[in-house]
């Protein structure tokens, strides 16, 4: 059984070989890149064979038996948040307007200390595999795992979509392959690891590639900051003289303009990520709180030095692949969008092989983030809504194989929805996973886990306001409204609706939460003080002997 | 299991450590918080402040050492919460815990 997949797997690296070698031309390293490549599929393969003996329960399949150190949980929640978004989408950010890219490196890291003070160890204490186990400790279980799954699937369809359209647009550009056969390949490899490793393999391949990108990207930066004497002025002068906006590109307002985008976008990057399910899982896989907490601060640790990267990568390219004949098309873009200044760089700054290695890493960075995604969302489907909500008795095996048939679906919706936005923007289409994250899960599990007075109504009522608002104003927005749908002016004015969504369902929730006078409320505010024992104490906890 | 809690909830060292924990992890995030929000704002309502170089020898403007400078404080935060929860929450939970335990 084992031996199907992995064959699969093998006859679609094969298929990968040839365009691959024919196009070389289109950039001279895809030998090199594809070396990488295959190296990092052989070793991840052999990690999923490794990890599926070892998966036998969904305790094995959602947590990886509970079992990761805190400093091998922290690279591997690194790895989920250095997102090929992150990397390729944030130095493209710095690279096209400067100061205002560092928004959103300072918002994605100052979100992890809230993690870790206000949710981390909680959240441990409280849980088995999902944040709704932990939410439903006092609340109907029905009516909450239905509103906490609608709320993960959506972030994590969106973030998906994200990762899969930056995939194929990636690797048509460095391999010359046709964009569907590469989100075909990524979501293939992609079921393959979750389907048999489950969280085992998804985080080993994690933290294989959470390695690679911290040392490729230190290498990079090293490499750029030697040709500047390790001056970080010297860079910086030489970055203001190639950008069109001068000096200025060192201050704010090339990206977001008005007060109001500024503080919606900074909410939504602060908030977001304590609402970001596969983040959140990732707690869990830990054996206690000590160990979560510890896996919090590796993980901001990590993400702090790789935002610090970003930051030279981006300027760096500003200052060496700006302007430079060698990368720009004939309209003098910049080859393959704003997105590829980072690729770009490691070709200037360390030539063909150390573009290959960047292309490959990039890309084991996209197979790995989405297969933590992808389970993420199988969890949902399995833990969260068939086995707590339609099937309260089914057994192990069987949620394990729906866990499965969960993320094979999971995978086809992703491939099919990567080829639907094909064009979209990659950046934006995970800052609006974000903004879900921000105004559907955060208030649902921050009320449930710190304000005595949150009933199931008031949840209830919150969470489907956040999560109507959020997706009414993406979709009635200048970004889908007009650039999608063609339609001529936005119903909705702001291009950022997380400020408005989540004060929108934090104000539902309590509202409606104070005015709840039914039995079953005072039975859950009842409640609030046993649940707040075991998060404090984890007396109770999974995993602790009662 | 009720037992236990009960207990615990009558023990006046869970609810010292309680506070304790609250307090330096809300001093601690509302740090995060402040200088996070005061940055967003500043952004927002007067960018010209971040504009300025940091000297007269360097183009680097303030605004990009203040964003360098968050990152690191974030970082910074996340570690002395880790060295206080690690050098004293721990043990004392651990002995509310036997504590109850013993009791019940």
């Amino acid at each position: 059984m084992l031996f199907r997949p992995l064959a699969a797997a093998a006859a679609l690296v094969l298929l990968l070989l040839p365009p691959a070698a024919s196009a070389a031309e289109a950039v001279n390293s895809g030998g090199v890149a594809i070396t990488f490549f295959l190296a990092f599929v052989t070793a991840t393969l052999g990690v999923t064979w490794w990890a599926a003996r070892r998966t036998h329960s969904t305790h094995d399949f959602y947590v990886a038996g509970g079992r990761i150190s805190g400093l091998q949980n922290g690279l591997a929640i690194a790895g989920d948040f250095m997102s090929a978004a992150s990397f390729l989408g944030v130095t493209g950010l710095i690279f096209g307007f400067g100061f205002d890219g560092l928004i959103y490196a300072v918002g994605g890291l100052a979100g992890w200390p809230l993690v870790l003070f206000l949710l981390s160890e909680r959240l441990k204490n409280l849980g088995k595999y999902t944040f709704a186990d932990a939410v439903t400790l006092r609340l109907a279980a029905t009516p909450i795992r239905c509103l906490a799954a609608s709320g993960s699937l959506v972030a994590v369809v969106l973030y998906l979509i994200g990762q899969m359209v930056g995939a194929g647009k990636l690797i048509q550009i460095l391999f010359g392959i046709d964009y569907a056969v590469a989100v075909g390949c990524v979501g293939t490899l992609m079921m393959v690891y979750v389907c048999f490793g489950g969280m085992l393999a998804t985080t080993w391949v994690q933290i294989i590639k959470a390695v690679l990108l911290l040392s490729g990207g230190s290498l990079v930066t090293v490499l750029v900051l030697a040709q500047f004497n390790f001056s970080l002025d010297q860079l910086f002068v030489a970055a203001t003289q190639q950008h069109a906006r001068g000096v200025a590109v060192l201050a704010p307002g090339g990206l977001v303009h008005d007060p109001v985008s500024v503080l919606s976008l900074g909410t939504a990057l602060v908030f977001g990520t304590a609402g970001l399910p596969h983040i959140l899982m990732r707690f869990f896989t830990v054996p206690n709180a000590r160990e979560a907490r510890r896996s919090v601060f590796f993980a901001t640790a990590f993400i702090g030095y790789f935002y610090v990267l970003t930051f030279i990568i981006g300027f760096g390219a500003m200052a060496l692949v700006m302007g430079n004949p060698q990368f720009a098309d004939a309209t003098g873009r910049l080859l393959g969008g704003d997105n590829m200044a980072a690729i770009h760089l490691a070709h200037v700054a360390g030539g063909p092989v150390l573009l290959g290695f960047m292309s490959a890493v990039c890309f084991a960075t996209i197979l790995a983030v989405v297969s933590g995604l992808t389970l993420s969302g199988a969890s949902a489907i399995s833990h969260d809504l068939y086995a707590s909500v339609f099937h309260p008795h089914a057994s192990e095996q069987e949620l394990v194989r729906v866990s499965r048939y969960a993320t094979i679906a999971l995978g086809v919706v992703a491939v099919l929805l990567a080829l639907l936005f094909e064009s979209q923007n990659v950046a934006y289409l995970v800052l609006m996973a974000f903004t879900v994250g921000a105004s559907v899960n955060f208030p649902l599990l921050f009320l449930a886990l710190y304000w005595r007075h949150l009933t199931t109504s008031g949840a209830l009522t919150g969470g489907v306001l956040g999560l109507v608002l959020a997706v009414g104003c993406i979709v009635l927005g200048p970004t889908v409204w007009v650039e999608v749908l063609g339609h001529a002016e936005p119903i909705v004015p702001y291009k950022y609706p997380a400020l408005f969504a989540m004060c929108a369902s934090f104000s539902g929730s309590i509202v409606v939460s104070l005015l709840d006078r039914s039995e079953r409320a005072a039975r859950e505010r009842a409640g609030f003080n046993a649940q707040y024992i075991r998060a404090q104490t984890g007396l109770g906890a999974e995993g602790t002997p009662a | 299991m009720d037992h236990c809690y009960r207990a615990i909830d009558a023990d006046p060292r869970f609810h010292a450590l309680a506070r304790a924990r609250s307090r330096l992890g809300w001093g601690l995030g509302g740090v995060m918080l402040v200088t996070y929000y005061a940055f967003i704002l500043v952004i927002a309502f007067r960018p010209a402040w971040l504009a300025r170089p940091l000297s007269s020898t360097t183009v680097i403007t303030v605004g990009i050492a203040a964003g360098v400078a968050l990152i690191v404080l974030g970082v910074a935060l996340t570690g002395v919460y880790i060295w206080q929860a690690n050098r004293s929450f721990d043990a004392r939970n651990r002995a509310i815990v036997d504590a109850a335990r013993r009791a019940v």
